[in-house]
């Protein structure tokens, strides 16, 4: 204990007066408080961790492993019945690239004929309709008479259809039964993998998803320039107006923000569109001809449109609350030191809403990046974003799987953002209203 | 000195100055400075000080007449071309600058070559007693530092005219005296001329060469210290400035310096005539504390003594506060230095009171 004492690291920690150590000491004295602030939130906390984070991590765990070829779960019992076991066995002895022999295929028949009774073979039939199309058809076919089938299964099964020799068909088999994929992830990124397991580019006809992440970047980034454009000038209008006017505008401002989107986005189809209510105006003053009414939407115009009018108050605001207390004292003194208007702008009063910019900008591009209705609605083909594909694959082609693929990759380029603006700018200065 | 014999460097002829075309905030003002002057706005808040140092400034413009520098007319000047040096009352340091980038500014904005910039903002930082901040951001200086910095970007690009927009009002007692002196220094060493918002008279009267006392968009009056306090021409500058005593009465003789007032309660005072000029005429006589006399040694001989109680005495370290009623006034206050043998009055005692005719000034009555 003397040693303790003499020991100069030890003497250096504050002590209370009876000689406990000083942060032990107010750790205990604050414990209190912060457990009771811990349960003020927690229902919050598990609101949010059950109906946010659990269904969005097992959405997200999906684009890695989908079980659907391997794994079945009976509706009535609850119980998980393994599928394919024979031909998962197959898989595991012979190597990539093996020629299917006829014990692949009698693993494969049994494995039918044991989907069919457990009735997963539409499931089974799907998950491999993901990656060679027009298979599903052939699963549930096959399976019907799988019962029935007698040796050599090769020839029985490609006697019900040719296409069961499809090397492709086999290494989609192969991939479908492994618990840990990435090939969701190479579908989003318009690859794929050949019969021998290499990954390949997707044919230039069938790659969509590159081209629709590169549209989906630009138009956000074209939205949220167009929304810093028109929304600085309002912006510090509103923050130099004396508070009586300012505030009437900022109603003007908020408006949109209590209508519904959807209200907001089919007025914009009103007035858009070929026979709408701007076109019409036009028409009439003569501006242009009745036969070359300009297509305004259902493509990416009407889309940036549309965005940048009902994302526009995103930006407003953290300029507004960020260009508000900028005294115009700074201007002034600037001027009074010899700079011209402009000067005084560009080197004086836009460095200090650079935290507002970059707040407005990061919120804008975001919410853009992940706009769903507004180009569902009014963007036509030409305008959709990936947002529109992804919840095409999860409502229409039901494969969630490449639509978590799809939502992970977004949400890692976001996340990516946030962190190169944290690098550039700093989060703290960040204001968002 | 009222009536200076160059010709004026800063002119202001028949300025006016409304903001709603309903009220004249600034009400023909008339105002001529000579070259190298600290002249001091002084007056409440509203009086239209600083109204005139935006006009001056460029910030605001004259409704009506001229503002001329250095002769030439300067109401269709943009600020940035009128070389004129500014400090604000907040300072208005640019916050994302370091101190050296904030002084570099005007020097850059004129396009100065990099390497006399450093030159002129190291010596206009040494100036200021700040040659090792120049990396700092505004941010991480205390008041006075940003005080001082703000002076020095006012100064870097050697304007002739240096206006100062209630720059001390934000620190705390202590520092405003310290840097009213170093003002006041860099003032005489740098031979520049000033004009100087203020509402604190006592930073004024240190300062200034002159002061414009305003009120009502009116100067009061225009005088160097001593005879603005010592010689108030009306009774606003007389209140304003100082502490003082004031006593309503009626004009009983009037002589040419001398005018003998007979108060509401029937004394008779005397006091110096300033703005009154006939028998019978109200009138307000104002007399400072300090000069409140109660020893009958130290009358003046032949003068008036009023009746006086006691009835409140303050300690004050240097000097005594006595508050007493006389003539029916409960707040006249009487100043007595804590000497050697000073006597302190005790409350309830009853004694006569003067003054020398020169120290109470008979004024309008308001």
């Amino acid at each position: 204990m003397s040693d303790a004492v003499s020991d100069p690291s030890r003497s250096e920690t504050l002590t209370t007066a009876d000689g406990k150590p000083l942060k032990a000491a107010l750790a205990r004295a604050q414990a209190r408080n912060r457990r009771r602030a811990f349960y003020l939130v927690l229902p919050l906390l598990l609101f949010v961790v059950v109906t946010f984070l659990i269904p969005i991590g097992q959405m997200l765990s999906m684009s890695v492993n989908n079980p659907a070829f391997y794994s079945w779960k009976d509706r009535d019992t609850g119980e998980k019945v393994p599928l394919m076991v024979d031909l998962r066995a197959w898989f595991d002895e012979n190597p990539v690239g093996t020629e299917p022999d006829e014990a692949a295929y009698a693993a494969l028949a049994a494995g039918l004929a044991h989907a069919r009774e457990t009735k997963s073979i539409g499931q089974i039939g799907t998950r491999i309709n993901y990656e060679v199309s027009g298979t599903r058809s052939m699963f549930t076919k096959s399976a019907r008479r799988a019962e029935k089938l007698e040796p050599p299964f090769k020839e029985a099964l490609l006697d019900i259809d040719e296409d069961w020799a499809d090397p492709r068909l086999w290494s989609a088999m192969r991939n479908a039964s492994k618990s840990f994929t990435v090939d969701f992830y190479l579908a989003a990124l318009d690859y794929t993998r050949d019969a021998d397991g290499n990954v390949v580019k997707v044919e230039e006809e069938r790659a969509v998803y590159i081209l629709l992440f590169k549209r989906t970047l630009v138009l956000s980034a074209f939205i949220t320039l167009l929304t810093l454009v028109l929304g600085f000038p309002i912006a510090h209008l509103l923050a130099t107006l004396p508070l009586r006017h300012s505030n009437l505008l900022m109603i003007f401002v908020l408006l949109p923000f209590w209508t519904s989107l959807l209200v907001r986005t089919t007025s914009w189809i009103v007035l858009l569109q070929s026979q709408g209510v701007i076109n019409d105006v036009w028409v009439a003053t003569g501006l242009i001809g009745d036969e070359n009414r300009l297509q305004m939407i259902y493509n990416q115009t009407g889309t940036v449109i549309a965005m940048t009018h009902i994302l526009l108050p995103f930006m407003v605001l953290p300029l507004y609350s960020v260009m508000r207390p900028i005294d115009p004292s700074y201007v002034r003194a600037a001027r009074s030191l010899g700079a011209t208007s402009w000067t005084a702008f560009r080197r004086v009063y836009l460095p200090q809403t650079v935290p507002g910019i970059g707040a407005g900008g990061l919120l804008v591009f975001i919410l853009a990046v992940g706009y769903y209705i507004t180009p569902a609605l009014v963007g036509g083909s030409s305008g959709q974003l990936i947002s529109n594909l992804i919840a095409f694959h999860m409502q229409k082609s039901l494969n969630w799987s490449l639509a978590a693929a799809l939502a992970s990759l977004l949400l890692a380029g976001v996340l990516l953002l946030y962190w190169l603006y944290d690098r550039l700018v700093g989060i703290d200065n960040l204001k968002l209203g | 000195m009222t009536e200076p014999a160059d010709p004026p460097f800063v002119e202001f002829d028949r300025v006016q100055k409304s903001y709603d075309g309903e009220t004249l905030v600034v009400k023909d003002l008339n105002l001529q400075m000579p070259k190298g002057e600290f002249l001091t706005m002084l007056g409440p808040s509203g009086s239209g000080k600083t109204t005139c140092l935006m006009m001056l400034a460029g910030f605001e413009t004259a409704t009506h007449g001229d503002i001329r520098l250095d002769g030439k007319p300067i109401n269709n000047i943009p600020p940035h071309k009128r070389g004129i040096g500014m400090v604000f009352q907040n300072y208005a340091l640019f916050p994302h600058m370091t101190v050296a980038e904030n002084l570099a500014f005007p020097l850059e904005v004129r396009g100065e070559a990099k390497t006399d910039r450093e030159a002129r903002v190291h010596t206009a930082l040494e100036m200021v007693q700040m040659g090792d901040f120049g990396a700092r951001r505004p941010a991480q200086l205390s008041g006075g530092q940003r005080q001082r910095v703000a002076l020095a970007r006012a100064l870097v690009f050697e304007p002739e005219l240096v206006l100062m927009d209630e720059p001390l009002g934000a620190l705390d007692k202590q520092l405003r005296e310290h840097m009213q002196f170093e003002i006041k220094h860099l003032h005489e060493k740098l031979g520049i001329t000033v004009v100087y918002v203020t509402h604190d008279q006592t930073e004024a009267l240190t300062m200034s060469d002159r002061v414009a006392v305003f009120n009502d968009g009116v100067i009061q009056q225009l005088a160097p210290p001593d005879e603005l306090y010592e010689r108030p021409q009306n009774s606003f500058v007389a209140g304003f400035i100082g502490e003082n005593n004031r006593l309503e009465g009626k004009i009983e003789g009037i002589e040419a310096d001398k005018a003998v007032v007979r108060l509401k309660t029937g004394e008779l005072i005397d006091a110096t005539p300033v703005n009154v000029t006939s028998v019978g005429q109200e009138t307000l006589v104002s007399i400072r504390p300090e000069r409140v006399e109660f020893k009958p040694e130290n009358f003046d001989e032949g003068a008036h003594t009023i009746e006086a109680e006691v009835l409140e005495f303050i300690y004050m370290g240097d000097s005594f506060r006595t508050r007493l009623r006389v003539a029916g006034h409960d707040d006249f206050v009487m100043k007595s230095r804590n000497m050697l043998g000073q006597e302190r009055l005790q409350p309830g005692r009853k004694l006569p009171i003067s003054w020398h005719p020169q120290d109470a000034r008979a004024l309008d009555a308001m």
